[in-house]
């Protein structure tokens, strides 16, 4: 419950602001809490009186919570290749177990998997338990949930991280929902608090307007998935000691009622626009397929990959999974060049973490530059093929 | 077929923004809306009922005025509607959701499949929809783009991922969450708006579904929201001057660590 003191509330008004759901309202100089509260505790933080207070009745410690111990992080392997997340992830939790003073595992599910172990000691694990069977070959989630889940239960982790791919944030819910422990989706941001040790996880959400940082600190383990791009992996270090686990599966835990026919491998959807450093993202500013093209060449000039406005992706110019936004993917490149995009909040959502901004737009009132680092005014037509002719020039020299 | 979509009243990303002069949310105006991922859920599930037969259950919690979502999912195709309600669910995080949404389906009885949205745009997680699967206990598919074949067995699916699509097969009982490619969703007819109109709802309390207490609200919530601030600011907007020439001359500059 959220509870005012009224002895405290001096009827500011500040809660009121700064709660999301409109739950807060002032009445006769004092705050009153509604019916939509989620207990977010945004209001508790904006109040300068401190006249708010959640009280959460006494969450019950889960009975064995100091048996579990040490850092793991699941790596990611589909189709003959780790993704590059989890070197990310496994460079954060060494930083994270350093802190714990505990260990760093890693968890590398799937079949044929070579020395991809070996390369996951090299980046910092300090054991990896390794499930490698043909039954895993393709990924469900029943199977590789369960396998998980099965080796959580019997080394009790206190940190999981996953990556917040398309696979981690669908099977990872999952296992955390089957071991009653927390997660948290989508992190940018790890740390330990130094007073209990807690992994403090810090995420965005309403679209990135707000940050949060969540803790578990009644049940074990703690878990998250967490951004690409947004943690260090960690250089290659062949002098590394790690020993490798192979665990071999209780055959019950590899059938799944969900059968996979077919795994398509799209050539046009396989550059996945999170993963890219530069992206040159078009909008309906380009008229037209055609003029869409021009966004391409663009692209293929820095190497960058294609991204697009749902507006255009509506028009069928270029495939969904190029759509930044909130319906779409939330990307965070080094540069983001946004072309006849207007920056509609929903688009804005999906790509203001971006480190640089470029937006190039005829309007010079459009929203897209209230968030570019550097905005040019004009028609793109005419700014593109000069651009892509600049840019070949410079590097051509 | 029976079919229970879960919906959420979510606030219109539209509306919500951070005041920049107080860093606080700004929520003037701000307006209530069905999460749109599940606006796809819905039309797929009355799509369904439309070739199959059946009835289409929508199931919401949140507080009393998330019978708007209810309402427009009637006035969309749907039949039924229930709203989980008690202020006893507040603070509620994805796992304490799951629960109480799993106790919901058990009291609105049989069902073949369940549709939820990919994630609700307010907290971006997508963890209700598998962990409503795995508190059910019935087997789940993520982001399904498309429903390929459906028969009254089961269903064959293209599910998205990050390097293209897996193409899956799955049986009733089933939960599938669900991406914007999949429809368009329809506007409401008139007949459908009239049928809202009337349309009454079924709420029900923590003791109605026979929740336990210690599961469910903030008091059920392994995870705890312990700060909240705004993200770092962006620099100020730079809009480039001089000929079109020049300013391409100055981008290209500012990027070269880029290129
Ligand atoms: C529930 C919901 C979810 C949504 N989710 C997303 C999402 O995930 N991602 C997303 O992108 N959108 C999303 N939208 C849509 C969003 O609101 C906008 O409609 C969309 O982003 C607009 O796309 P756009 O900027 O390409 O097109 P427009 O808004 O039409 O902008 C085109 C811009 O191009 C400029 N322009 C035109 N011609 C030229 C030229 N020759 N040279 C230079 N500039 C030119 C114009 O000045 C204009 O600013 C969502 C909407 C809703 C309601
Ligand atoms: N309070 C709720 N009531 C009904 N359905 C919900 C609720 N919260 C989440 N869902 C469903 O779960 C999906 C994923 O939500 P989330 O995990 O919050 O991102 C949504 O698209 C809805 O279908």
């Amino acid at each position: 419950m959220l509870i005012v003191d009224s002895e405290l509330c001096i009827g500011c008004g500040v809660c009121e602001e700064s709660c999301a759901f409109g739950a807060i309202e002032v009445v006769d100089g004092c705050a009153v809490v509604g019916d939509a509260c989620t207990l977010c505790g945004a209001c508790v933080e904006s109040c300068e009186v401190e006249a708010l207070e959640i009280d959460g009745g006494e969450k019950s410690i889960q009975a064995d919570f100091e048996s579990w111990q040490g850092v793991w992080v699941y790596c990611e392997f589909r189709a003959g290749t780790l993704a590059p997340v989890s070197l990310e992830l496994l460079g954060a939790g060494r930083r994270l177990a350093d802190a714990r003073g505990v260990s760093l595992s890693a968890v590398l599910i799937g079949a044929d998997t070579g020395d991809t172990a070996q390369r996951l000691i090299g980046h910092g694990a300090d054991r990896v338990y390794r499930i490698d069977d043909s039954a895993l070959a393709y990924f469900t989630d029943e199977s590789y949930g369960a396998v998980l889940t099965d080796l959580i239960k019997t080394h009790k982790p206190e940190i999981v991280l996953a990556g917040a791919t398309a696979i981690g944030r669908s099977f990872i819910p999952g296992v955390a929902n089957s071991l009653g422990a927390g997660l948290t989706a989508d992190c940018t941001q790890l740390d330990i608090r130094a007073d209990d040790g807690a992994l403090l996880q810090t995420r965005p959400a309403f679209g990135g307007n707000i940050m949060a940082t969540i803790v578990c600190l009644s049940s074990r383990p703690q878990m998250c998935t967490v951004r690409h791009k947004v943690m260090k992996e960690l250089e290659f270090d062949s002098s590394h000691q790690g020993e490798i686990v192979d665990v071999t599966p209780d055959p019950v835990l590899l059938q799944s009622k969900v059968r996979v026919l077919e795994s398509v491998i799209s050539e046009q959807d396989n550059v996945n626009i999170q993963e890219s450093d530069i992206l040159v993202a078009g909008g309906r500013g380009m008229d037209n397929a055609k003029g869409f093209e021009l966004i391409r060449e663009l692209a293929d000039s820095i190497d960058a990959a294609v991204a697009a406005s749902r507006a255009v992706v509506d028009a069928g110019w270029i495939a969904y999974p190029h759509q930044v936004g909130q319906t779409g993917k939330t990307v965070a490149p080094k540069l983001y060049i946004a072309c006849g995009i207007s920056g509609a909040i929903q688009h804005v959502a999906g790509m203001q973490s971006s480190e640089t901004i470029v937006a190039i737009n005829r309007d010079e009132n459009a929203p897209i530059f209230d968030i570019a680092d550097f905005g040019i005014v004009g028609d793109m037509y005419e700014i593109i093929p000069m651009l892509i002719t600049k840019i070949e020039g410079q590097r051509g020299s | 077929m029976k079919i229970i979509v879960c919906v959420k009243q979510v606030p219109d990303a539209k509306d919500v923004r951070l005041d920049p002069e107080t860093n606080t949310l700004a929520r003037e105006g701000v307006q209530s809306i069905m999460n749109p991922y599940d606006q796809h859920a819905l039309e797929e599930a009355v799509r369904l009922k439309e070739q199959l037969g059946g009835e289409v259950t929508v199931l919401s919690m949140g507080p009393p005025q998330a019978v708007d979502v209810l309402r427009q999912a009637i006035s969309c195709g749907a039949d039924r509607g229930v709203l989980v309600s008690d202020r006893a669910f507040a603070g509620a995080d994805t796992w304490a959701t799951s629960y109480t949404l799993a106790k919901a389906v058990h009291k609105i009885g049989d069902f073949d499949l369940i549709l939820c949205g990919k994630q609700a745009i307010d907290g971006d997680t997508a963890q209700v929809g598998p962990g409503l699967a795995i508190q059910l206990d019935i087997p789940f598919v993520t982001c399904i783009q498309k429903v390929r074949e459906v028969d009254d067995k089961g269903l064959v699916l293209e599910r998205m991922m990050d390097d293209g699509y897996d193409v899956v097969a799955v049986s009733y009982p089933a939960l599938l969450t669900v991406v914007k490619d999949l429809n368009e969703p329809r506007i409401p007819s008139l007949k459908g708006k009239m049928k809202a109109k009337k349309a009454e709802f079924e709420i029900f309390s923590a003791e109605d579904v026979g929740a336990d207490s210690t599961c469910i609200g903030l008091a059920g919530s392994p995870t705890q929201v312990v700060n909240v601030f705004p993200p770092p600011p962006r620099g100020k907007r730079a809009v480039l001057t001089g000929t079109v020439e020049e300013q391409i001359e100055q981008l290209v500059e500012k990027l070269a660590v880029y290129l």
